[in-house]
């Protein structure tokens, strides 16, 4: 049996807060849950906090593109929050800088970072 | 490059054979770079690399096996792990190193990437019988 992280709702933002180091199944189950979870609830951003994550490789670094282009196409906005400077130095010396995923310090830039007029989205 | 272990005890043999296995892989390894006394972003580059390693030995080598230990050598310490798998091997290595080159389904980043988070990189494949990968993080 394979883990689900739980998705939390502030208003018409889901909110995800990635805990422990992942089972690859349990990256996979969250892009189904949050896809799911922006339509049920019309979610209009997504933030993922990743600040206790110790460490971001090639598959949690795609899983991370994968729902910001998935809640793009169903017309909601992901900001990833926290991450943590050596993680950021690693994912850019791995070949893996993220573009097109907005990022916020924490979850309080981007909370604010939402709140903002969509003309300031990315791509 | 093929017994670099010269510190302590012999390096514990850890099964890659389901993706619950990198978790443990990762945990391995960074307790393994705690003791060496690595900085943190070299722990974190370390990590990383080894995750991306295990993850190819699991999904192009169909499983394998990690060894990882603390290395020594001309006054440093180091971290240093194997990764094998008994897979079809890499029949063109050039192509498998290069940034966004992939026979899966992966970005392509997983050896080249790995290569440039560590300090000692070493490929040595055999189609047919499978593939080697040995790497170290000095300490500085």
């Amino acid at each position: 049996m394979s883990e689900r992280i739980p998705i939390l709702r502030i208003g018409d933002t889901l909110l995800v807060s990635v805990q422990t180091d992942l089972e690859d199944q349990t990256v996979l189950n969250l892009q189904e849950d949050l896809a799911d979870q922006i339509v049920a609830r019309s979610a209009q951003g997504v933030i993922i906090d990743i600040s206790a994550l110790e460490i971001v490789d090639s598959f949690v670094g795609r899983m991370l593109a994968t729902i910001a282009a998935i809640s793009r196409m169903l017309d909601a906005r992901t900001v990833v929050v926290g991450m943590r400077p050596a993680v950021a130095i690693t994912l850019v010396e791995l070949g893996l800088s993220l573009g097109g995923v907005s990022t916020a310090l924490d979850l309080e830039k981007g909370l604010a970072k939402l709140s903002r007029p969509t003309s300031s989205a990315p791509q | 490059m093929t017994a670099p272990w010269t510190v302590d005890e012999e390096p514990r043999v850890h099964p890659v054979a389901r993706s619950g296995d990198l978790v443990h892989v990762r945990q391995v390894i960074r307790v393994l770079a705690q003791r060496c006394g690595l900085s943190l972003v070299d722990q974190t580059k370390l990590i990383t690399a080894a995750s991306e390693l295990a993850r190819n030995a699991l999904i192009y080598g169909g499983g394998g096996t990690v060894r990882a230990g603390l290395v020594e050598a001309n006054g440093r310490r180091g971290v240093a792990a194997v990764f094998e798998d008994s897979g079809p091997g890499i029949s063109d290595v050039g192509q498998a190193m290069t940034d966004g080159w992939t026979s899966g389904s992966g970005l392509g980043l997983g050896l080249s990437g790995a290569r440039r988070l560590v300090d000692d990189f070493e490929l040595s494949t055999v189609p047919g019988e499978g593939t080697a990968v040995t790497i170290v993080k000095w300490a500085r």
